[in-house]
């Protein structure tokens, strides 16, 4: 976190200093352990190893089992008491696999890569399918493993169909409640499931696993259980690093069953804190410009499911338990965003012309569909995936396959010269001449050199404002893709052929107001807050009556929204009134008991939802309303409080946006029937969860098991202690093609484990970093580091080069031997680490080896992403 | 920090600087236990400075830990060390980071030794040089017992940290102090500065001792032992030496020019009187002093502003665009 | 009303409300010493514009500064709750990945085979791209699968990026390329 995130890291450092406890688990001593108190160093894939063991240890400790709290949160909030269909069989019984794997059979797309399937029938609730009630609509999967699964195949019984409204649709959704014991000692209860599971992981195992000592463990599960309670919180940050695996989900899943287990979810100073890498790697999921979702987390259109018509669709998709259950009106007004007034009741939404998914068209099966020729044309606009993506040779070899490719950049990046910068162009062995594509170059504009928002990874969305014009032919992105629109609708505007009324009824109508250009050379730049109004939403046929929320939201086509979670952000017409332009730091206030406490800036930008700035709240009450303490209150229920919608007395207050039904009072039961959130009771905090609670055990959602098991990565030097027969996930991806071979397990000619990472001085593949000469002098040069004991065994002194060897590639860095690399032992093996930043690249003021041509594509089931920071190498002195 | 409750104002707005500080010993105060090793404050020193990237940024890895800077000189004005401390099995282990910069010390080698009266003592109580009195004779260079000064490569003047001298005067905080994340480099007035320092190490040796630990921390030119005083002082938790630090530094007390007011001698005559009471004193005397030569009374009618024209040969030549 | 002297020391004794540690002392008036040592701030009078860090996720505010529509200094924003006006070493290089002279001002092309690059006019490149946008969509363009279901979806094109780049443009570069029927669409999420 020092590392990648040093100013988020200042808070860290400030409760350092007030007396928290800092607790750093990484295979390296980094700039963030020379900060913490504890340092747990783990061998690199093993972290849900680790996670399982505290998870273990909690649960069997003192004070686990005998301060209140725990437990009556626990009970509460997350799904503990309820029971699982007794037909589930656990890893712990399979050896290493859950109920229900199955091969997996690929489609016509041929590129989803799965390796195995589970049917997750036997990991249901009893007494109700949970899945069959709506699949995926609150994750990122996409549907490829969803097709050949059991539930659609059952769902025989249809909802009824039609609509507007959806009311009905969504009510034929409903199953029967799930059946629960709140002593949480039925052998199916989800809690003595969750015990079970990890009793092996014991802290011996986990040393085993890991490389972490024993003593070193049990005093980060002692510090944790300390550190949290009714008047204490811990959080657990992370960098997305910790996703990179082919189990990453999981991964971050047994952390949040780690802080539900110690109800630190939803309350002040607890929570998972996902430190994300880019100014707005969380906009661009919110706003997906990922082939897996739309706007919103709802899931893309795909013909893998039963997607045909829009009530097909949100039968498939809508939870009708659960703030879920509103999707119709999110999907009818983003149908508006696209096609406004020709998108109708009577052609259903224009639904008929928006694209639909087939299968994993993410980053590495594009690149393999690049290299088959089944690609003609690519964008990259700010990206540079010759250096920064997985196994770069192979990238980079694949851009050589298309016609064409338009990069837009700052600067001359590696993607834009491959055909003569590459290793490979410079070698010959694939000289330009030889290279058919056509590269387009447009330079960009930077952030000052336009108007827009940013996301960051608290979900918290701020304007930032021109001020220059950029040089030249430099361009906004906005500018770039706006024009270009309008010339591709110019073009398809005189076609007859049905397939092209989608992009002749696409709205695109961003043209700025005089005023919003006066001050510039450059006037026709499109305007950032008319898109902005698209995206927060109006009343369709009036652009000025802005949506103030996504309450607001219609499934009759009266309100056009893009984005239903980003409504609210621009309430009213005028810049004044855009809320991520808002910069008042002045925080929130309240009383409770006497005290006056201290909340947040809530009027400093917006954060989706509604601007709440902490997800989930409704947990830092108690299950009555009243804040677990004075200490770690934050939104609480105020009987007398009159609510000025209703005018009736008691509503949910504090010091943020209640992320809860502000009238619904702590001991409000479900409504008979209801759904939505009638469909909950006070007490279930959890409001996009179709019962309401945080879930330990996953009944649907994650293609790859219902709990978090310890899996190797697809590459590893020791076996799978708990699951010898079953060392790696059973249904990750893998796509074996030339160029792209895996080594085998514990194969002896790459004994050690390789992990990459960022340093603090550069940004990703360099592009904005390494063309800098202030951060270039920093870290001019690639590096590999080692420990002084495999320094010594390899005859390799400080800064000599060394060659670096996987499967797919070798390069050439100096060694930076240090000890802030140690060996590990690792069942009964000593261990090392090379470790890898990958900041460089083939251009820039500081050029060197491209790290990522090492590295393997390999993914994860659920999402696709890749194993980039565990693999392993040979290392020789050059 | 003060609240802000309006609303941003329009953007585009001209910036006005809010006023100077007041004039009294002023400096930083860095807490090495909180830095990071970002090297924040190295950048942001550039950025205000406009200082040039050694070689255009193209030069080799040192493979000292994590420090590419080496040194200050001329282009680098923040410094941050990196110092690895393990035992072979690694039970124990740290990472010292300290961001070094000039001390601006109470009793100045540099200023002493400047023939061309190039550096001066400000009302700050900062060792500031002026570019464009500078010949570049190097004295300076030598006298420094920490080895601060160097020729930048672009104008050819010695150069070194001005503690932000146009920001301070604008009541705006030094570009590092500003950046630095963790707060690990802390400006203020001097007095107050002490006061933090000395209750940082209280703490630290605090938690030491209840944690059977030795008392490590101390204060490292806070107090008039180590040149007169420094006004950057840092907190150290090893020997001076761990940090590249001169444990006794010496000023070149025989190079002293014998008319300058503040040599090594005078200082310590003025031992009883306190430090800082001698350096209070010691400004006011700069103010009379600045008040003679520059004919430095202004009078002005009732909403009259004074226009300041920039410092012929100060920023922006410095290190060129970037 | 009688004109004022104000000395240099004056004008700094008034100043005396800068006691706390950092709080910045405020002048009534824009009143400016005219010391030899007195310097000038290369930032007075400049234009500020408040904006954000574009490298990781933290969202650091900063301010932009520009005098006659040049950037001259970018630097954290005082006022932030995020960053209190701090930054990392990124953040604080943001000037200089505006004011570079590396950076690129062309419109850069390079022909199939070709071996050096050649630089086009700006909208003569739009047109070319939209050209082949249009070709290789329509050329790989399937309405329906093999068993009849709705698909009208383009695998020709390939569109990545996004996560350094602005909302506002991910929401135009998805709506346009799902416009066109183009699904496989991606950013730095999963790279």
């Amino acid at each position: 976190m020092a590392e990648c995130h040093p100013v988020a890291f200042r808070y860290v450092m400030q409760a350092k200093l007030a007396g928290a406890k800092i607790v750093h688990a990484d295979p390296r001593f980094t700039r963030t352990t020379a900060m913490a108190d504890i340092h747990a160093p783990l061998r690199a894939g093993s972290d849900i190893a680790f996670l399982g063991g505290i998870i273990n240890h909690v649960l069997n400790s003192k004070r686990w089992n005998e301060e209140p709290f725990f437990k009556e949160y626990v009970t509460a909030y997350t799904n503990a008491a309820t029971l699982i269909n007794p037909e589930f069989q656990d890893t712990e019984e399979l050896d290493g696999v859950f109920s229900g794997l199955g091969p997996y059979k690929e489609g016509a797309w041929g590129l989803n890569g799965h390796v195995g399937q589970y049917d997750n029938k036997t990991w249901q609730y009893q007494g109700t399918e949970i899945a069959d009630q709506g699949r995926s609509a609150a994750t990122a999967q996409s549907g490829e493993q969803g097709v050949q699964s059991g539930q659609e195949s059952e769902a025989a019984e249809a909802p009824p169909a039609g609509g507007p409204p959806y009311d009905e649709l969504v009510r034929g959704l409903l199953k029967p409640p799930s059946q629960t014991d709140p002593t949480l000692e039925d052998p199916n209860s989800v809690f003595q499931l969750v015990k079970k599971h990890f009793e092996r992981y014991t802290p011996e195992m986990v040393e085993q696993i890991t490389g972490c000592p024993a003593d070193r463990m049990r005093q980060v599960a002692e510090t944790l259980l300390e550190n949290s309670g009714p008047d204490k919180t811990s959080a657990i940050c992370y960098a997305v690093g910790w996703t990179q695996h082919t189990y990453g989900p999981q991964m971050i899943g047994t952390a949040a069953m780690l802080q539900l287990l110690l109800g630190n979810m939803g309350r002040p100073g607890g929570g998972i804190v996902a430190l994300r890498g880019h100014a707005t790697i969380q906009g661009s999921t919110d706003i997906p410009t990922l082939y897996h979702s739309i706007h919103g987390y709802m899931p893309a259109p795909t013909v893998l499911k039963k997607h045909e018509t829009v009530s097909e669709y949100l039968q498939a998709e809508t939870l009708p338990k659960s703030y879920w259950a509103n999707m119709p009106k999110f999907f009818v007004s983003y149908l508006k965003s696209m096609y406004g007034d020709a998108a109708t009741a009577e052609n259903d939404w224009g639904y008929g012309w928006h694209p639909r998914i087939s299968g994993d068209h993410s980053h590495m099966p594009m690149a393999i569909a690049k290299a088959k020729d089944r690609v003609r044309g690519m964008f990259a606009m700010g990206q540079n995936p010759a250096v920064g993506g997985q196994n770069a040779i192979y990238q980079r070899k694949a851009l050589a396959k298309l016609d064409w490719l338009v990069v837009k950049d700052n600067f001359e990046t590696e993607t834009a010269a491959f055909w003569y910068k590459s290793p490979e162009a410079v070698s010959g062995e694939l000289p330009p001449e030889d290279i058919p594509t056509e590269v387009f170059f447009f330079p960009s504009a930077q952030v000052a050199e336009m108007d827009g928002t940013y996301t960051n990874t608290q979900r918290l969305v701020k304007y930032h404002f021109k001020a220059a014009d950029p040089p030249g032919d430099a361009r906004s992105d906005l500018w770039f893709t706006y024009h270009l629109g309008l010339r591709l609708k110019e073009l398809y505007k005189d076609s007859t052929d049905p397939r092209d009324a989608g992009i002749q009824n696409l709205v695109w109508d961003y043209e700025p107001d005089e005023e919003e250009v006066a001050p510039w050379a450059i006037k026709d730049e499109p305007s950032a807050p008319k898109i902005m109004r698209e995206i927060n939403g109006y009343m369709s046929g009036n652009q000025e009556e802005h949506l103030p929320g996504f309450a607001a939201l219609k499934d009759d086509g009266s309100t056009t929204c893009a984005s239903w979670i980003y409504s609210g952000i621009f309430p009213k017409p005028g810049i004044e009134n855009l809320r991520a332009a808002h910069r008042d730091n002045t925080p929130t206030t309240a009383e409770y008991d006497g005290q006056s406490l201290q909340g947040t800036e809530l009027d400093w930008g917006f954060a989706w939802p509604a601007n709440r700035r902490m997800l989930y709240n409704r947990a830092s009450a108690r299950p009555d309303g009243t804040p677990w303490s004075v200490e770690k209150a934050w939104v609480w229920w105020d009987p007398d409080k009159v609510n000025e919608a209703t005018g009736d007395a008691g509503m949910w207050t504090g010091l943020d946006v209640p992320d809860f039904v502000l009238g619904k009072a702590p001991d409000a039961q479900p409504k008979e029937g209801g759904i939505g959130l009638d469909a909950h009771s006070g007490s279930d905090p959890f409001i996009m969860k179709a019962d309401g609670k945080g879930w330990l055990f996953t009944p649907t959602g994650l293609v790859d098991g219902p709990l978090p098991t310890h899996y190797e990565p697809i590459e590893s030097p020791v076996p799978n202690l708990l699951y010898p027969n079953n060392p790696t996930s059973p249904v990750l991806k893998r796509w074996d093609v030339e160029g792209n071979v895996a080594a085998a397990a514990e194969d002896p000619a790459f004994p050690y484990v390789l992990t990459t990472y960022r340093l603090t001085e550069h940004h990703l593949s360099g592009v904005m970093s390494r063309w800098l000469p202030w951060l270039a002098e920093l870290q001019p040069e690639l590096f590999v580091e080692i420990s002084p004991e495999l320094a010594a065994e390899k005859g390799v002194a400080n800064t000599e080069f060394v060659r670096v060897i996987t499967p797919r590639g070798e390069i050439q860095a100096k060694a930076l031997v240090t000890s802030r690399i140690q060996p590990m032992a690792i069942a009964g093996k000593t261990i090392h680490h090379v470790g890898l930043p990958w900041h460089w690249g083939y251009q820039g003021v500081v050029t060197g080896p491209v790290t990522n041509d090492l590295s393997l594509m390999v993914g994860d089931p659920n999402v696709s992403i890749h194993e980039g920071k565990a693999f392993v190498c040979n290392l020789e002195k050059a | 920090m003060a609240q802000q409750t309006d609303i941003f104002p329009p953007p585009g707005e001209a910036m006005e600087p809010p006023g100077a500080f007041e004039a009294q010993p002023m400096g930083f105060y860095t807490d090495t236990t909180v830095c990071i090793g970002c090297k924040a404050c190295e950048v942001a020193c550039k950025n205000w400075n406009g200082l040039s990237a050694r070689d255009g940024g193209a030069q080799p890895m040192s493979g000292d830990s994590y420090d590419n800077t080496r040194t200050l000189d001329g282009e680098h004005w923040r410094h941050v060390k990196f110092i690895e401390q393990f035992s072979e099995d690694r039970s124990q282990g740290r990472w010292l980071m300290m961001s070094d910069v000039c001390k601006h010390c109470v009793q100045a080698g540099c200023l002493e030794v400047c023939p061309t009266n190039a550096i001066i003592r400000t009302e700050f109580d900062t060792v500031v040089i002026q570019a464009d009195v500078c010949n570049g004779c190097r004295d300076c260079i030598a006298a420094c017992p920490f080895g601060v000064i160097e020729v930048n490569p672009v104008n050819n003047t010695a150069m070194k940290c001005t503690l932000c001298y146009d920001r301070m005067q604008n009541g705006l905080v030094p570009a590092c102090a500003q950046a630095c994340p963790t707060a690990s480099i802390q400006f203020g007035p001097i007095a107050e500065l002490r006061e933090l320092g000395a209750a940082r190490v209280e703490q630290l040796n605090t938690q030491s001792r209840d944690a059977g630990r030795p008392e490590d921390a101390y204060l490292y030119g806070a107090d008039d032992s180590i040149v007169g005083g420094l006004n950057s002082f840092y907190l150290l938790i090893d020997e001076p030496e761990v940090y590249g630090l001169p444990r006794a530094p010496k000023l070149p007390s025989s190079q002293l020019p014998a008319t300058t007011a503040l040599t090594a001698a005078g200082a310590a005559g003025l031992g009883l009187l306190g430090l800082l009471g001698f350096r209070k004193r010691r400004m006011d005397d700069f103010a009379a002093e600045a008040r003679a030569e520059a004919a430095e009374s202004v009078r002005l009618a009732p909403g009259e502003t004074v226009v300041v024209e920039p410092e012929r040969g100060a920023k922006g030549g410095v290190g060129g665009e970037y | 009303m009688d004109s004022v002297v104000l000395s240099r020391r004056g004008l700094l004794r008034r100043a005396a409300g800068a006691s706390a540690l950092g709080t910045l002392a405020v002048l009534g008036a824009d009143l400016r010493p005219t010391a030899a040592r007195a310097q000038a701030l290369r930032i007075r009078g400049s234009k500020t514009y408040p904006s954000v860090c574009p490298y990781c996720a933290v969202g650091c505010d900063t301010v932009v500064h520009t005098v006659d529509g040049r950037i001259v200094n970018v630097e954290g924003d005082v006022r932030s709750p995020i960053n209190r006006g701090t930054l990392c070493p990124k953040g604080a290089a943001i000037y200089q990945l505006h004011v570079n002279p590396n950076r690129v001002t062309d419109v850069l092309y390079r022909r199939p085979g070709g071996t050096s690059w050649e630089t086009l006019d700006l909208e003569t490149a739009m047109d070319m791209v939209a050209e082949r946008v249009k070709k290789a969509r329509d050329e790989t363009f399937v309405e329906r699968t093999e068993d009849g279901k709705t698909l009208m979806q383009s695998l020709g094109i390939y569109s990545l990026g996004g996560a350094t780049m602005d909302n506002e443009w991910n929401h135009l570069q998805q709506k346009l390329m799902r416009g066109l029927g183009v699904v496989a669409i991606e950013n730095q999420a999963r790279i």
